[in-house]
């Protein structure tokens, strides 16, 4: 076997083994037992002293859900000023412009949803101001508000009759303070001692070698793509994102950036089975999940080391796969890899570009962010497959005649509405989103914005369809990689997506805090012989089954006109 | 809301510090300790920056060994890839041109002997690196116009390859910026 191949399997080993540790972990220090990194107790004081907050406020789904809602705006309206004039601002070496208004409108909401599209450019369209205090903060907090509302559910699981989830700031400040902050701290000193900069020196000026001058962008990155991975935010330092040598300098950091971004979701599934008490629940669901992921990466890593067929045919030789868009240090297996856990959670870095990738991998990366509740993104991937899992419940009580039951409480038709309404949101979304894209396309070529219309995409024919959808799947699946020929800086594209990405966030954790909070308000129905068991296998399947119709149902016409339809015509040739 | 907004206001302020303060000044003042000083690597020829070690930097002359193709002409302040797709006609159009110049300075090859490395653009359009094959195929070429030994040029290229991670995870590659400047003190020895 190849060394790419060994690669990948072994990071996938280091991933599963730190994954399980951090869920055991995380579901101990959730549950407020002593943990090793109790050290930080003062600082957590600290923080809720100076943040005037009781920890140990009792929460009932509606607060808990204000608290949240309260704090993000204000981060929108926090980073909406500063970001247009972050010229005026300080640490901004390169002097860089402020935002138009439409670009931070975008950018913001961007990061405020953990999506981290990005219709600038790092090295032109930020300051370090911004970089550090608006994206670097959100990376942050972002993630940390994904995991504070799982606990949140978990929490609604466990208690028997409750109307207490918790406190919202208790969680959000410990999933900072025990998980994001020293597990990020680690990984930017292993990124800096590998060539990443972390220094706040400004450009460099210089001639190469063969007499050329050359201008080169860095700043103090290590730090934000630490976090950035950690939190599966994805915004990256440099327009490369993280195939950008001074983002990710080499294998072993390529190593552990997509081991970082993959252990919290990961992490997550496991820390619900111990923390609910429920081991068996949490394999199951950990089982539906890796089996999703694995039917997503396998097929793309065999596409793309095998090469792309219309270079095949002009006689070069690919003994790695398809080199276009990708790195040499990391090849094509490592990027297919990673361009499958950048989409299944909602990461959306890259190390190669998704849109020189081929055909079906393109395929698999969409329907990976439709589907975005496969681990998914820090602590929101669980809710959305929460969501799949009331449906589920739901159908099979109606297949076999009994009365929907999940964790001992009756689900009704209200949960059941909003379970519905969350499902129908995304589907919606995107198409609706695409759709009209099209028709502007269409019908407006020569509007006058800062991109003409005509002018939007980089590639003709299906490939250029499916750039407008992957920008409104990933907009609503908060990932924010992108097929990036899209030209997508100007009003249209930075308002219609920021809109889908500010809905796609918020609702789809609104709907499953409120299902919880309501079931866990409901009377307690022990187990009996009557019970549908969730914890089975059969369970599981049926889950699959579900999430797998529905998203056939919602999305196979949109990627039959896409990528499919790319691929069967590359065939006919 | 109201009840929540002071809270909201009083612990971003104080989270601001602790994230955007205090955790990327300890990095960096960590990071003075890595090769760089956390400025990025560069190299040093004579007292003058030629090049940083992870950057590539574009290589057209034939008395080098060239890198990979950059959709972004190699511009290290703003990074990026082709962005086309695999059946774009425009782009297989390119590809087409650039075997065309690889024949042109190397008329000893065949097609099959190409790496698709060289011939595609990378992600960053700053990737340092091609792979061993595409450095080995440039040897005759690069010892012709500076009149050096074949089998010379050949063993620096062998020195330069670097094997892949832990010796069994990930591609083996030569740094191209790195290859280039020993070639240039072999020649002046």
């Amino acid at each position: 076997m190849n060394t790419e191949l060994i690669g990948i399997i072994v990071t996938f080993g280091i991933t599963l083994i730190i994954a399980i540790a951090l869920g055991r972990y995380m579901a101990k220090m959730y549950a407020g037992e002593k943990v090793w990194t109790d050290f930080m107790k003062p600082v957590e004081k600290l923080l809720f002293r100076l943040g005037g907050i009781n920890p140990s406020e009792h929460m009932n789904w509606k607060q808990f859900l204000k608290a949240m809602m309260t704090i993000n705006i204000l981060w929108l309206v926090y980073g909406f000023f500063l970001l247009i004039y972050q010229d005026k601002l300080p640490l901004n070496p390169d002097g860089n412009p402020g935002m138009t208004a439409d670009l931070s409108f975008n950018t913001i909401i961007s990061f405020v949803a953990n999506c981290n599209l990005q219709d600038y450019s790092g090295e032109t369209g930020a300051s370090y101001f911004a970089q550090h205090f608006i994206f670097m903060f959100l990376h942050f907090t972002s993630a940390a508000t994904g995991m504070a509302c799982a606990i949140a559910v978990f929490k609604a699981f466990r208690d028997k009759t409750t109307t207490d989830l918790g406190s919202f700031w208790n969680y959000f400040v410990k999933s900072i303070t025990r998980v994001l902050l020293p597990i990020s701290v680690v990984i930017a000193l292993i990124l800096t001692f590998n060539g990443t900069p972390s220094s706040y020196a400004g450009k460099d000026k210089f001639i190469s070698l063969q007499g050329d001058t050359v201008t080169l962008s860095r700043g103090p990155a290590a730090q934000m793509i630490a976090i950035k991975h950690l939190g599966t935010n994805g915004g990256g330092w440099f327009g490369a994102n993280s195939a950008h040598p001074l983002e990710n300098p080499n294998y072993l950091t390529n190593v552990v950036e997509i081991v970082s971004q993959f252990i919290i979701p990961v992490g997550m599934v496991i820390a619900l089975g111990f923390f609910v008490r429920r081991k068996k629940l949490g394999l199951i669901i950990f089982g539906v999940m890796m089996t999703g992921v694995l039917m997503l990466m396998i097929p793309t890593i065999i596409g793309e080391v095998g090469g792309n067929p219309e270079i095949a045919k002009m006689g070069i030789s690919q003994t790695t796969g398809s080199m276009e868009g990708k790195e040499l240090r990391f090849g094509p297996a490592a990027t297919a890899y990673w361009s499958t856990l950048t989409t299944v959670t909602s990461t959306g870095s890259v190390n190669g570009m998704h849109d020189s990738m081929m055909p079906l991998s393109g395929c698999w990366e969409l329907l990976a962010m439709m589907i975005n509740g496969f681990f998914g993104g820090d602590g929101v991937g669980f809710l959305n497959y929460y969501i799949y899992l009331i449906i589920a419940v739901f159908i099979s009580g109606l297949m076999v005649g009994r009365t929907p039951e999940f964790m001992g409480h009756k689900v009704e038709a209200r949960e059941v509405k909003i379970a519905a309404f969350i499902t129908l949101l995304s589907p919606f979304l995107i198409k609706a989103g695409t759709a009209l894209a099209c028709y502007i396309f269409y019908t407006y070529p020569n509007a006058d914005w800062a991109v003409k219309p005509s002018a939007w995409l980089n590639n003709p024919g299906f490939h250029g369809f499916s750039e407008m959808l992957y920008q409104f799947t990933s907009s609503n699946a908060n990932n924010g990689s992108g097929f990036e020929g899209l030209a997508d800086n100007n009003i249209f594209w930075n308002v219609s997506a920021g809109i889908v990405i500010f809905l796609g966030r918020f609702l789809p954790i609104i709907g499953p805090i409120a299902i919880s909070g309501l079931l866990a308000q409901k009377k307690f129905i022990p187990e009996s012989a009557g019970t549908l068991r969730t914890d089975t296998v059969t369970f599981g399947v049926m889950t699959f089954a579900v999430i797998l119709i529905l998203n056939a149902l919602s999305y196979f016409p949109a990627l039959a006109l896409g990528p499919l339809a790319e691929y069967f015509s590359m065939l006919k040739h | 809301m109201k009840k929540y907004l002071v809270p909201s206001i009083r612990l971003t302020l104080v989270l601001i510090v602790l994230l955007c303060v205090i955790y990327p000044l300890f990095i960096a003042f960590t990071g003075k300790l890595a090769k760089g000083k956390g400025d990025g690597e560069a190299i040093i020829v004579y007292g003058k920056t030629v090049g940083y070690a992870l950057v590539g930097q574009n290589f057209s002359k034939p008395q080098y060994f060239w890198g990979r193709p950059s959709a972004v002409a190699y511009n290290a302040n703003g990074s990026g890839g082709s962005n086309k797709g695999p059946t774009n006609p425009d782009y297989l159009k390119d590809v087409e041109k650039r075997i065309d110049t690889l024949l042109k300075y190397h008329p000893y090859l065949k097609r099959s002997d190409i790496p698709a490395d060289l011939v595609t653009a990378s992600g960053s359009g700053l990737d340092p690196d091609i792979s061993p094959e595409a450095a080995k195929i440039q040897v005759k070429r690069v010892a012709g116009f500076r009149k050096l030994d074949e089998q010379k040029v050949a063993d620096l290229v062998n020195s330069h390859v670097e094997a892949p991670l832990l010796g069994f995870m990930g591609p083996a590659k030569v740094n191209v910026l790195k290859l280039n400047v020993a070639l240039d003190e072999l020649q002046k020895h």
